[in-house]
């Protein structure tokens, strides 16, 4: 039997519709961009602190490097590539790599190739957007000034970013394909600044007493320049970089745009639009886990998320995040894929009737 | 200056005549154009380029593995047609389409012309893409081709001759509106100055055609028109989202269409929805693998008794190819006689089939002096240019011939006209054909311009796309000059 399809006779003729597929395409074609954008920032400010280490060993670089790559979950495809992970390797593997799907290039080719599918529903200045940065990205060019100093090629990425996303904001209509590509775009960001926040979980310990002494200001430093947020962060704590604060403010921020939680309440916003729900209304099992995680942060403060382990506490962010991304694509993106043979059957069995009931 | 040296080599020449003076419809153009200097062309032609570039005016290369996209290589320099000779053309073109229809309609109906034997009956019969499941099925309108392509050449006295005839699914009127839009750019107080006739209604045109043939049963409601497409894949993806975005329609692909209780519906982030008017960019083969080649992903099971109902409607319908046969080309201009009884306005090249033993035997002698072509390719696959050939190709098309002569036809070459072409540091003369583009709908729309081809490798016939050639915008002017 081919898949039961339901069909929906509510829907009006000449109505603004939206394939499922063009969905899936616009909220991927954002993801990728945002994703591409924060390994950019984060390759480049951790390319920038090792100037200030001096000559580091091996084990040191691999100390560094290796909790970038973890954070990015793409460890063993990089020792299916490399032996030993230090800063050119690693890099190198984030930035260029086709083998690796996270890499910034394959970001980017994939967000043009999805852009490439639905060019007729994104405006010609977003098309045009990616399409130049997809030749900046093939052109010999790019690799030369990654080469004389890699700042300026992802200042560049950068840029592309936040010109697509400037173009977004001032030629595309605010309906539908705009919620899914917002969507994707805060659910990737707030899963990246949890990923990057977890790289230092193991500094922040149990313990509110025994951390700041021997750590590095650099570091958080750097930390807070991964995510743009160090001048933010200046205005709101204008004495000094105390690991605990610098995690509350990227958890917590009410204001800041990259902060989980204010991400999490863009996703929350969308979620509402894209369901057609109230704002506070959540049906499903996946969107109550959300409302109610969404609801807590607004009133845990970060020492009872140190108590508890800051780790645990970015695994239930992002596995909650996870879930209501999966609610998404389930309602809106996903069609069971057409059974081809039972469906042939189908409409031969058809044909037959037809013919038969004629003669 | 950049004329200096410029030669029309025994060819028709487009711009210039055969005393070597400048066509009247011409001479803004040679005014302007001697203005400029090579690194001013350079600097321009280059702009053009990378614009096309940016915008992602391209299409894919198939022979290479990593599926490059290339721009139509484009050339700057507008071909220009006077009002009468447009007229000429564009009565030509509706009279063989009007013809063309009534055969179509026809033979999937009576079949009254096979059985007078205007037409021996096996060379329709026979033909690959014929579709016998069409029999009796009744189009919306009686429409058959809604959108035609028909490639036209100039022979070396500038008559205006039908190179072939393209029924299925045409494609290239596209870059038609994207060539314009980049001279406009390049040369804005040059176009304004001559009365150019506007091509950019095209769009518009052809959403009022795919409108104008929804299945009758929707009262007055706004119908739901589609574009399908094979997918990204394609060589000519640019242009099914180029004109669907243009129409306000969605591109969609075959796993995006499901056909219930024969109706076809779109799977959206709502729901199915019901689809009225496919404007179809998949060849028959490929749409409904229930009925057609069951191997075939592209295609939306169902499809076809969905439009045997009546439920949706097809542009361009099922079963025009049989139209776009070389074999059926060679008796369009008795197509003509018989429905309409007039004489071609726009004729044939002369032409031999291989099938009928007199013209057989004249093919087989005169291989070197010929092209043949196979009754069913396109874009240039599948020919023989005599003349140029190797002995073994030569051979080895004779070989192919004696097997299946119904599968080829010959032609004595065509010196195709020239036009001049940048090349570099100067204008050199390159050979042209002309693919204007016909909407049928509550009637019969030629646009006022069309797709100039070009080959731009140097005494090269070739103008495909896929074969070397380039692209030229295609003024018709209001008046004569």
């Amino acid at each position: 039997m081919p898949h039961p399809i339901q069909l929906n006779t509510s829907i009006q003729r000449g109505s603004q519709v939206m394939l499922s597929r063009v969905a899936n395409s616009l909220y991927w074609m954002s993801r990728y961009i945002e994703r591409a954008e924060n390994i950019a920032r984060l390759l480049d400010v951790n390319l920038q602190l090792m100037l200030d280490f001096g000559q580091l060993d091996d084990q040191q670089l691999k100390e560094h490097w290796l909790p970038i790559l973890r954070s990015a979950g793409d460890e063993e495809t990089f020792f299916n590539h490399y032996t030993t992970a230090d800063s050119q390797s690693v890099t190198e593997f984030m930035t260029f790599s086709l083998e690796n799907p996270n890499s910034v290039m394959s970001c980017l080719l994939a967000a043009r190739e999805n852009a490439r599918q639905i060019r007729d529903q994104i405006s010609r200045e977003m098309f045009e957007a990616l399409n130049e940065c997809h030749l900046f990205l093939k052109s010999k060019n790019a690799r030369e000034l990654w080469d004389g100093g890699a700042h300026d090629f992802y200042e560049q990425i950068k840029k592309y970013s936040h010109l697509f996303q400037g173009l977004t904001s001032s030629t595309f209509s605010r309906d539908e394909g705009y919620e899914f590509i917002q969507f994707g775009k805060f659910v990737e960001r707030a899963d990246k600044t949890a990923r990057i926040l977890d790289l230092k979980y193991h500094i922040l310990l149990p313990s509110l007493a025994d951390v700041g002494g021997a750590v590095d200001t650099a570091q958080w430093q750097a930390l807070l320049r991964s995510v743009s947020a160090l001048e933010a962060y200046r205005r709101s704590h204008v004495v000094d970089i105390a690991p605990w604060k610098v995690a509350e403010f990227l958890l917590f921020s009410e204001t800041f745009p990259r902060s989980v939680r204010y991400c999490l309440e863009q996703v929350d916003r969308y979620l509402h639009l894209l369901a057609n729900t109230a704002i506070g209304e959540y049906r499903s099992p996946r969107e109550r886990t959300f409302g109610k995680l969404l609801y807590e942060m607004k009133f845990r403060t970060i020492e009872e998320v140190i108590r508890q382990g800051l780790h645990e506490y970015l695994e239930e962010v992002r596995k909650t995040l996870d879930g209501i991304d999966d609610f998404i694509y389930e309602t809106f993106m996903y069609h069971p894929p057409t059974d081809m043979e039972a469906e042939i059957r189908l409409h031969q069995q058809e044909m037959q009737q037809q013919q038969q009931s004629q003669g | 200056m950049l004329f200096n040296g410029y030669a029309n080599d025994d060819f028709f020449d487009e711009m210039f005549a055969e005393d070597g003076s400048v066509r009247n419809h011409y001479s803004n153009i040679m005014d302007r154009f001697n203005r400029l200097d090579p690194p001013e062309w350079s600097q321009r032609q280059t702009a053009t380029d990378l614009a096309f570039m940016r915008g992602g005016v391209t299409f894919t290369v198939y022979s290479d593995s990593q599926g490059t996209e290339r721009i139509f290589p484009f050339d700057l320099v507008p071909r220009v047609i006077p009002a009468n000779e447009w007229k000429v053309i564009e009565s030509g073109l509706i009279q063989r389409i009007t013809a063309l229809n009534m055969f179509l309609h026809d033979l999937y109906h009576e079949q009254k012309i096979l059985q007078d034997r205007v037409i021996p009956p096996h060379y329709v019969l026979n033909a690959k893409h014929y579709r016998r499941e069409f029999m009796n099925v009744n189009v919306p309108k009686d429409i058959y081709v809604h959108i035609c392509g028909t490639d036209l050449i100039r022979g070396r006295d500038g008559t205006y001759l039908v190179l072939e005839d393209n029924l299925r699914c045409p494609s290239g009127a596209s870059y038609m509106l994207e060539n314009r839009a980049a001279v406009k750019r390049a040369f804005p107080r040059l176009y304004q100055a001559n009365t150019v006739r506007r091509v950019d209604t095209y769009s518009a045109d052809l959403l009022k055609v795919l409108n104008h043939v929804a299945p009758g049963n929707l009262g007055n409601e706004q119908p739901n028109v589609v574009l399908l497409t094979p997918g990204v894949y394609n060589s000519a993806y640019f242009e099914h989202s180029f004109l669907a975005r243009q129409m306000g329609i969605p591109i969609v692909e075959g796993r995006d269409l499901v056909v219930r209780d024969m109706r076809v519906y779109m799977r959206t982030t709502a729901g199915l929805m019901p689809v009225d008017v496919i404007y179809r960019r998949i060849d028959d083969d490929f749409l409904d693998p229930s009925v057609f080649r069951a191997d075939s992903l592209l295609g939306v099971p169902g499809l076809v008794n969905a439009i045997r109902a009546g439920n949706v409607s097809l542009a361009n319908s099922i079963g025009t190819g049989v139209a776009d046969d070389k074999v059926i080309y060679y008796f369009v201009p008795k197509i003509i006689k018989y429905y309409l009884d007039q004489d071609p306005i726009l004729p044939n090249v002369d032409t031999y089939l291989a099938s009928e033993p007199q013209d057989r035997m004249y093919i087989l002698e005169n291989l070197h002096k010929l092209v043949v072509k196979s009754a069913n390719e396109a874009g240039g696959y599948g020919m023989l240019m005599g003349p140029w050939a190797a002995k073994e190709e030569i051979e080895e098309f004779r070989k192919q011939i004696l097997a299946n002569p119904r599968n080829f036809i010959a032609q004595p070459p065509i010196s195709l006209s020239r036009h001049p072409t940048w090349v570099g540091e100067g204008f050199e003369g390159r050979h042209v054909d002309l693919r204007p583009y016909i909407l049928y709908g509550d009637k019969i729309t030629v646009t006022p311009g069309g797709l100039t081809r070009v080959a731009l490798r140097k005494g090269s016939l070739v103008v495909n796309s896929s074969q070397g050639g380039g692209s030229k915008d295609t003024w018709v002017l209001q008046g004569d000059a």
